[in-house]
């Protein structure tokens, strides 16, 4: 069994040769894309592909650090394994999309350099995905919503004239289903449960509707939501959208409070030092 | 000599060392010309962390056979999907005890119920949509009550 002992991943890692040396922080890893078209389709305007993979690369770069924010926290293990798993697979995405983004607007930047090296308003997330969840009901509720968002979103992407952005979509909308499902599951367990659950469940959905509104939901994403809140005995909230701060809102980089915490919790360590490899 | 296609057909997956990557359907394609060995390999899921172990490993292996010139792509498309997991692939995922996925592409309109990969007793359920890596999910044996991991379909 000689090949089965060669498999050591300490080992593996002891194994460096000249270009192994990894940067401290972040991935580190190679280029997610590597080997990829990096050159824009002549058809394509770079600028706002660029842009478009960033917003979509920031809201799972931020959301993805929230959920990994439950990771110690969560009621049960099972529930802690399927959010950091979700967690993974947006930060996944994110790696993909930001890679996107920097071959787009070519200059020069990478993956890292965008997650770690920005400041707050350069961030093109949605603010929904910056607000720190109060609690289990709102974590599953929110999950939802951005599920059915993403992924109708996505959806439309698996068509759109940059290849590589398709191709990431559609890798990416497999795992939104599973996500959505899963978050749907939780909110009719939830809502349709006891006196109590299903109070913190419309407390919930009622807390984050003001942020709802800046996502620009599609007919389908809002019909897979009705059904979700009718099966789980829930009444759509109709609070009016957070308002935007001198017309800005979480796609022009104008962010809530929450965000510079995130970003501080996200970036410091490797602003600290940011030579640093292993 | 063996062959670049050889040499890369070999390289265990990470999270699944007792199969191989082409077992999986990790690896697409092997290209060798002039001397220099272009490999490529798809994720299976976007955030996949195996994916850097894999190419460091097919490089390191490849580098090891006599390939000086190696180079490693990734591939989005088509997105890979558990019915890419070979028929050698399923039956040593059975023998390592973890149930391998059903058909996704397939007719299959009434989930069929998961084997236990232990005493094979259908009678198991699901205890996590997810597990101990992206592509697994969570079931117990209600006969033999082992917990057991099986690849979700995808």
């Amino acid at each position: 069994m000689s090949e089965q002992s060669e498999f050591d991943a300490y080992l593996s890692l002891a194994d460096v040769t000249e270009d192994d040396h990894r940067w401290a922080f972040g991935t580190g890893f190679a280029d997610p894309l590597a080997g990829l078209g990096e050159a824009v389709p002549p058809d394509v305007d770079p600028a706002a592909l660029a842009e478009r993979c960033l917003a979509l690369g920031d809201d799972a770069l931020i959301y993805s650090h929230r959920l990994q924010q439950w990771v110690t926290r969560a009621p049960e293990l099972e529930e802690e394994t399927a959010l950091a798993n979700i967690a993974l697979d947006l930060l996944g995405q994110a790696r993909l999309l930001l890679t996107r983004a920097a071959q787009a607007e070519g200059r020069g930047r990478d993956e890292d350099q965008l997650a770690f090296f920005r400041d707050e308003r350069e961030f093109r997330n949605v603010r929904l995905v910056e607000r720190a969840d109060a609690d289990f009901a709102e974590l599953t509720a929110r999950l939802l919503v951005f599920s059915a968002w993403r992924l109708a979103l996505f959806d439309r992407l698996t068509a759109d004239s940059d290849p590589v952005l398709a191709a990431i979509a559609a890798k990416a909308v497999k795992e939104l289903t599973y996500h959505r499902d899963y978050a749907a599951a939780w909110v009719i367990r939830l809502g349709d449960g006891t006196d109590y659950s299903h109070a913190k469940t419309q407390a919930a959905l009622d807390a984050l509707w003001p942020l709802v509104g800046e996502l620009d939901l599609d007919a389908d994403a809002a019909a897979y939501l009705d059904g979700v809140f009718a099966e789980a005995t829930l009444t759509r909230p109709t609070a009016p959208a957070l308002a935007p701060v001198a017309g800005k809102t979480g796609r022009d980089g104008t962010h809530t409070e929450a965000m510079g915490y995130i970003l501080a919790e996200l970036q410091s360590v490797a602003r600290a030092n940011p030579e640093a490899t292993w | 000599m063996v062959s670049a296609r050889e040499t890369a057909e070999d390289v265990p997956d990470p999270e699944f060392p007792a199969l191989t990557i082409a077992d999986l359907g990790i690896l697409r394609d092997v290209r060798e010309a002039d001397g220099a060995v272009t490999v490529t390999i798809t994720p299976t899921y976007s955030g996949c962390p195996a994916m850097a172990q894999i190419a460091a490993d097919l490089r390191r292996r490849l580098e090891r056979a006599g390939f000086r010139d190696v180079a490693v792509r990734t591939e989005l498309s088509p997105p890979w999907t558990t019915d890419w997991i070979t028929p050698e692939g399923r039956r040593k995922l059975s023998e390592a005890g973890i149930a391998p996925p059903g058909a996704h592409g397939g007719p299959v309109l009434v989930p069929l119920s998961v084997a236990c990969p232990r005493c094979g007793s259908r009678n198991t359920r699901e205890l996590s949509r997810f597990s101990g890596t992206a592509c697994k999910a969570l079931y117990q044996c209600q006969a033999c009550r082992e917990p057991f991991e099986r690849v979700k379909e995808y």
